[in-house]
């Protein structure tokens, strides 16, 4: 087990406490074994990435987190409470989007906010500021079906953001997006995590991504689902975007992450 | 369509099939197929009597009653075995075996059951409309997104608001694609109804017509009602357009 990098011990470093906590969890599908006795922890205040080969559990373990879906053992503690089920502390950004096809942005951003009970003319001042931070500004009236897939996931995040829950829980939220956007994205995302002050957990499919955009990295092996390894970039997280991407450190990390997970490569 | 380049609104082919009428009925080919011109005379000078007016109402009131019926209990029914596997599996059979059956042998029983007045009417516009409601709002239920579903409750969602803020609106085309059938269905419920049960309405005036061979007064009627009919069915067919824009993107 690396706990932190190799080239970087005699670095004392700092990891905040916990806002999640996810201890001996374990779930089956029926004949699927899913997850088998995971724990991990995620820092306040950070991104962690989940990685992993597909179909390993990464979505699984999220919704867990979320309460969406029970564990068939072990818990999950959010802030020193025990998941039972989904709550205002947490907020998904989901990989197909899930906006209301029928709703326009404005009240897509505001959704979370209207379950929630709060009033409409409250809401859609808060939703107004998230639409604003995403740069979706003039597209306040557009409909799902007149964005792009970046613009759709934007709707996503701002909603997420706009319940002002202090744990984000995001499923590959830039599969679905071009190269350019992605790159542009991660970049915002490396803002909103300096800015916004929450605990991120992020699922991807991408090492360059993982590694770029996290303060902590979960590699997961394949089902059963355990953690392989968790990795912690110390040296390149305050550079800015250009920089991060000729980090030796960046690199390195990547290469060593691609050395453990090739082997489950068919 | 266009003639000569010249683009004519919907439908003028109606034109050409009115003169059609127009020649076969004034050649005298047989009493049954009276002229246009002459049943739309008819059709103007029975509007407005005591007769029709009755006979609008009561049908009227049938069919909104059995429509509203449909409406009310099979779009909820819809949803919910939709949602549940087990009541799906319980009730679905018997939606597929009404939908099919042909349900004009029912409408006897329906008079013993229910006597022979209004009631047992609307039952039978009811039968006629309420499976295709069902069926299409549950398959409307089935393809909704599950990511949709799961947003909504990680957001907080109560079961009633997931109810009437995700499962209706996501299932709306469908469900209206089915009220609009309903509805066509729910005509031919209230006119059968009408001439089999108790002899009034709409179903009275064919009945008193045809029997003393008044053709062009049945026409007359037959004409208003199929006309109501395609009105009802093209603005339903309108707003399953309006929501058209969302339904190949859920
Ligand atoms: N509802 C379900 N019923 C049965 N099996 C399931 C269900 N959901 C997931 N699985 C199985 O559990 C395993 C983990 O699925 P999960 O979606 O969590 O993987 P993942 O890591 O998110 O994969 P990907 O990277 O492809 O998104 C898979 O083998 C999948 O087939
Ligand atoms: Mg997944």
């Amino acid at each position: 087990m690396h706990q932190t990098n190799r080239s970087f011990d005699h670095l004392q470093e700092i990891v905040p406490p916990s806002a999640v906590s996810v201890r001996n969890v374990s779930k089956r599908y029926n004949d699927v074994e899913a997850l088998r006795d995971l724990s991990l922890e995620f820092p306040r205040g950070q991104l962690t990435s989940l990685l992993g080969p597909s179909g390993c559990g990464k979505t699984t373990l999220l919704k867990i987190i979320a309460g969406l879906i029970k564990a068939n053992s072990g818990d999950v503690e959010v802030n020193g409470v025990k998941v039972e089920g989904p709550g205002p502390d947490r907020a998904f950004v989901f990989q197909d989007f899930a906006l209301l096809p029928w709703a326009n942005v404005l009240r897509n951003v505001a959704f979370g906010l209207e379950l929630r009970g709060v009033a409409k003319s409250e809401r859609e001042a808060i939703a107004e500021k998230y639409i604003r931070n995403v740069g979706l500004t003039g597209f306040e009236r557009s409909y799902p079906h007149e964005l792009s897939g970046g613009m759709r996931q934007r709707v996503g995040l701002a909603r997420a953001l706009a319940v002002d829950a202090q744990v984000l829980l995001l499923d590959e939220p830039f599969s679905a997006v071009d190269e350019q956007n992605r790159r542009k994205f991660q970049e915002d995302m490396l803002a909103l995590v300096q800015n916004e002050k929450k605990t991120f957990i992020f699922v991807t499919h991408s090492i360059e991504e993982a590694v770029y955009v996290s303060d902590q990295i979960a590699v997961l092996l394949p089902r059963p689902s355990r953690v392989s390894e968790v990795i912690r970039p110390t040296s390149f997280r305050n550079k800015d975007a250009v920089n991060i991407r000729r980090d030796p450190e960046y690199l390195d990390i990547i290469d060593r992450i691609w050395a453990s997970l090739r082997n489950y490569v068919e | 369509m266009t003639v000569f380049g010249l683009r004519l609104p919907g439908m003028s082919s109606l034109i050409l099939w009115a003169l059609l009428w127009e020649v076969v009925g004034r050649s005298g080919l047989t009493f049954f197929i009276p002229p246009i011109s002459e049943v739309f005379l008819t059709l103007f000078g029975i509007i407005g009597t005591p007769a029709f007016t009755k006979a609008l109402t009561e049908t009227g009131y049938a069919f909104i009653g059995g429509v509203a019926a449909s409406i009310v209990i099979g779009i909820p029914v819809g949803i919910l075995i939709g949602k549940n596997r087990l009541l799906d599996e319980m009730i679905l059979p018997w939606v597929n075996i009404f939908l099919s059956a042909p349900l004009t042998a029912l409408v006897p029983v329906l008079m013993v059951l229910f006597g022979f007045g209004m009631t047992s009417i609307v039952i039978t516009t009811t039968l006629f409309a309420i499976w295709i409601i069902i069926l299409n709002t549950r398959a409307g239920v089935m393809q909704i997104n599950r990511s949709m579903v799961e947003m909504a409750r990680s957001f907080g969602a109560k079961p009633l608001e997931a109810f009437f803020k995700i499962y209706f609106w996501a299932a709306l085309p469908e469900i209206l694609g089915g009220v609009r059938i309903g509805v066509i269905r729910a005509v031919k419920g209230v006119i059968i109804g009408q001439l089999l049960i108790s002899i009034v309405g709409f179903g009275a005036l064919f009945e008193l017509y045809s029997s003393n061979f008044l053709m062009s007064h049945f026409w007359a009627v037959l004409i208003v009602l199929f006309g109501m009919a395609f009105s009802i069915s093209e603005f339903l067919a309108y707003l399953e357009r309006r929501v058209a824009y969302y339904a190949a993107k859920r």
